[in-house]
């Protein structure tokens, strides 16, 4: 191996400026020992959204001439480490450049290391991550999902974690004291935060994944039509109008066949159908057309359409009718109102767990009141969290001490 | 026919003689085609046209949409429009005007968007001047617009209907610029056959944008947002529609032909004494008139001397221009236009002409010129001069790799 690839899976806005500094990180810690590298983004993620999955890479190489070999391609087609800063992404990625659901490990070569930040169990996580026609090892560093860098940087310290855990992975190209090295040089750098990389370094825990392991299901994908297949003049046809549910009664909406939205949402709702009183407000609020409309005349989401926004819950006028619950919870999209349709008691029973972990039904991804984040980060200090440091690059770094 | 039926018909079913300018030409035309939808922003020499509507408007011959927009870039963009749903539109600048309405002149191809535009060619600021050059309608030559060169106000009839029939072809579904000459052929009045309503119904059918058609009982999206996953498709689905104007060109003359008792066989160029010629010259647009009477004189004196006056330049009747001029000694492209820092710091069609012998295995020494900026006239003895360069050349079978410039103080 004379070269190593690093792909960074993330989501767009929240952890744009995470991955940038990973990947930065990874190619000036590989400079250490006189290595070439690059760190560059998928140029269609650019435009990003909140929340969509966005990946950015990093390519060191003992040459230069090496490394134009792995360069010479839109974006690598394997990676030999895939880094996945959100574990509610271990479902898939689909990108803003939708192309259907891509697994997490679809891109690690076999043999190849996939490392997460999360703080559930391999065996948990391997509920989402789809099987792979080749054995690899998953690396788990225990945090939660940063959510540092939306518009100010909070330093939680995800960046320097992951590279202290590189540093376990590929010694051949990081080694421990390289990487040191060059976070403490870098504009973010400190000793707390070499500190908290040789931490991660001691603390990773990897496990060999077989072939016969992770989620069976085969990921939505479909065929990208031929120019002359497409409806000239930049036109796309609409939706069609849907259909009553059954025995002509409820409406359910045809869907778009290529944008699904299962991987964007890091939250989901989860509704309580007999104490909905079918006022239709998340139907007409939500901006997605996730709500079909059942014959009894309440509102199930639809999965493949819902990217997590939480406007239903918002708009309900019912306490608890529509709660939103982080996807870490779910191993599935099947129909809830099916499922309440056939054991109402079962599903009153299933809807109380989902809602009642407050470790699930926080927002991961969006906060409802200033410093809660600090807080949410404290509180996981046993497992392996870290307290925000103070300091905002570029103002007033000097001072961000021990 | 179209959308908004005009309904003040033609008073004679005969055909009729007028005394009328090109841009007069195309207002009876577009009368004729029973327009929908034309906007208007005031720039010389494109002025004469919105004005020559106004009056068919006013005085009752046609019934259409006649908006005045507030600059090039809105006059544009609401034809564009109408032309979604369904409308049959009309739309014109000169010069800077043209470059003014830059963004939605690049929008409109890929939306393929079937409307018709008579660019009055003007020199582009600075100097503010209003004498003709061709780069204004030139911006768009790699945009998929079609571009045509016309020569006389019976041409500007004939071009503006035969415009029509092949753009609102739904194998095409492209714009096309009609470039006229500012004064010389915008501003002149000749003596013009403007055929019967009847024959331009016979030859002109509706507008029918089908599975395009913006309409409620069509639901689409037009213009999205798109990655590099559908880009180069959509420009692949835009090559497709150029190459088959090809056919429909031909088609359309060929009808025209048919239908009216005239137009010419060959849609691409005119041909002018070059069967024996030695020396063929080659312009756009009115510079064919000195062209054609230096040549006559020429040919007095035994000079071997023809014109190939390009009608189409979008698309490029790349076989056809090959195949007539690789019979000659020497050629010389006279360009009312520049192309600074191109190859031999040549015009835009000497170059293009160079592309397409490229390939061919007769190819005789080409020359090129500038002549004619700003509206200057092109005289005689610059013709005569250009014709001897390139007897020069014959002679010595090379191409003197410099472009001459004619007619410039020095």
């Amino acid at each position: 191996m004379s070269a190593l690839i690093c792909e960074v899976v993330y989501r767009g806005i929240f952890q744009k400026n995470l991955a940038s500094r990973i990947t930065r990180g990874i190619v000036l810690s590989a400079r250490k020992a006189g290595r070439w590298g690059i760190a560059f983004g998928r140029y269609g993620d650019s435009p990003q959204r909140n929340g969509i999955p966005a990946k950015d890479f990093a390519i060191v190489a003992d040459t230069k001439e090496e490394l134009e070999q792995n360069m010479a391609r839109y974006e690598p087609k394997h990676v030999d480490v895939t880094i996945c800063v959100d574990d509610t992404l271990s479902k898939g990625v689909e990108s803003w450049a939708w192309y259907g659901l891509q697994p997490i490990n679809k891109l690690t070569v076999p043999n190849g290391t996939l490392l997460m930040t999360s703080l559930q169990s391999p065996e948990s996580l391997l509920k989402d991550i789809h099987k792979k026609d080749a054995p690899y090892k998953l690396s788990l560093i225990p945090a939660k999902a940063s959510f540092a860098g939306l518009w100010v940087y909070r330093e939680d310290h995800t960046e320097v974690r992951i590279l202290g855990a590189l540093a376990k992975i590929a010694p051949d190209f990081l080694t421990l004291d390289a990487v040191s090295q060059a976070i403490k040089e870098s504009e973010w750098g400190s000793d707390l935060k070499v500190a908290s990389a040789k931490k991660a370094y001691e603390r990773i825990e990897t496990r060999e994944i077989k072939m016969t392991e992770g989620n069976g299901e085969i990921p939505f994908s479909f065929e990208m039509p031929k120019w002359w297949e497409m409806r000239e003049g930049v036109t796309i046809p609409a939706i069609p109008v849907g259909k009553p549910k059954e025995a002509g009664k409820g409406y359910v909406p045809e869907r778009n066949p290529y944008f699904k939205k299962y991987t964007t949402r890091t939250m989901r709702p989860v509704i309580d159908f007999d104490t909905c009183v079918k006022c239709n407000l998340c139907w007409i609020s939500c901006p997605d057309s996730v709500f079909d409309v059942m014959p009894d005349g309440t509102f199930d989401a639809a999965m493949e359409a819902c990217c997590g926004c939480g406007v239903c819950e918002a708009v309900c006028p019912v306490e608890h009718c529509v709660t939103m619950v982080n996807e870490q919870a779910f191993d599935d999209n099947a129909s809830q109102w099916e499922m309440w349709r056939k054991d109402k008691a079962a599903y009153k029973t299933w809807l109380g767990t989902k809602i009642a972990d407050k470790k699930t039904t926080v927002r991961s991804h969006g906060f409802r009141f200033r410093g809660q984040y600090d807080q949410e980060l404290k509180a996981e200090l046993d497992s392996g969290g870290v307290e925000i440091t103070a300091g905002i690059p570029g103002e007033n770094a000097a001072h961000k001490t021990v | 026919m179209a959308v908004v039926e005009t309904k003040a018909a033609q008073a004679a079913s005969e055909d009729k003689e007028l005394l009328i300018s090109g841009s007069e030409a195309v207002a009876e035309a577009l009368t004729l085609a029973d327009l929908d939808v034309v906007t208007a922003y005031p720039i010389r020499p494109y002025d004469t046209v919105m004005q020559a509507i106004a009056k068919k408007i006013s005085g009752g011959q046609l019934t259409a949409e006649y908006i005045v927009a507030e600059g090039e870039h809105s006059q544009f963009e609401i034809v564009k429009h109408a032309s979604t749903v369904g409308a049959r539109v009309f739309c014109g600048s000169s010069g800077v005007g043209w470059a003014y309405a830059m963004e939605c002149l690049v929008v409109t191809p890929p939306l393929r968007v079937p409307m018709i535009c008579l660019v009055g060619n003007r020199a582009l600021d600075d100097p503010g001047a209003f004498g003709v050059e061709h780069n204004d309608a030139l911006f768009v030559r790699d945009l998929g617009w079609m571009l045509c060169w016309i020569d006389t106000s019976q041409e500007a009839f004939d071009t503006t209907l035969i415009a029509y029939r092949v753009a609102e072809d739904r194998r095409v579904f492209l714009p096309c610029a009609i470039s006229a000459d500012g004064a010389f052929l915008t501003h002149s009045q000749a003596i013009t056959m403007v055929a019967s309503k009847e024959k331009v119904d016979r030859f002109l059918p509706r507008y029918n944008r089908g599975d395009l058609l913006l309409h409620p009982d069509n639901p689409i999206t037009v213009a999205p947002q798109a990655n590099e996953d559908w880009v180069i498709e959509i420009r692949r689905q835009n090559d497709e529609a150029m190459k088959r104007a090809y056919t429909v060109i031909e088609e359309a003359y060929a009808d025209f032909r048919k239908v009216f008792g005239r137009g010419p066989e060959n849609p691409w160029f005119e041909e002018y004494m070059t069967e024996d010629a030695d020396v063929i010259l080659i312009g756009m647009g009115t510079i064919s008139l000195p062209m054609k009477v230096g040549i006559r004189n020429m040919r007095a004196q035994g000079k071997k001397v023809g014109l190939v006056r390009l009608r189409w330049f979008r698309p490029f009747p790349t076989e056809k221009i090959v195949a007539a001029l690789s019979k000659a000694k020497a050629i010389g492209v006279v360009d009312r236009n520049y192309s600074f820092g191109s190859p031999f710091a040549s015009g835009v069609v000497a170059n293009e002409i160079r592309a397409a012998l490229y390939n061919s295995d007769k190819r005789p020494p080409l020359l090129s010129f500038i002549s004619g900026l700003g509206g200057r006239e092109v005289t005689l003895e610059d013709v005569y001069k250009a014709a001897d360069l390139c007897y020069s050349a014959a002679t010595s079978g090379k191409s003197d790799a410099r472009t001459h410039w004619l007619g410039v103080r020095e």
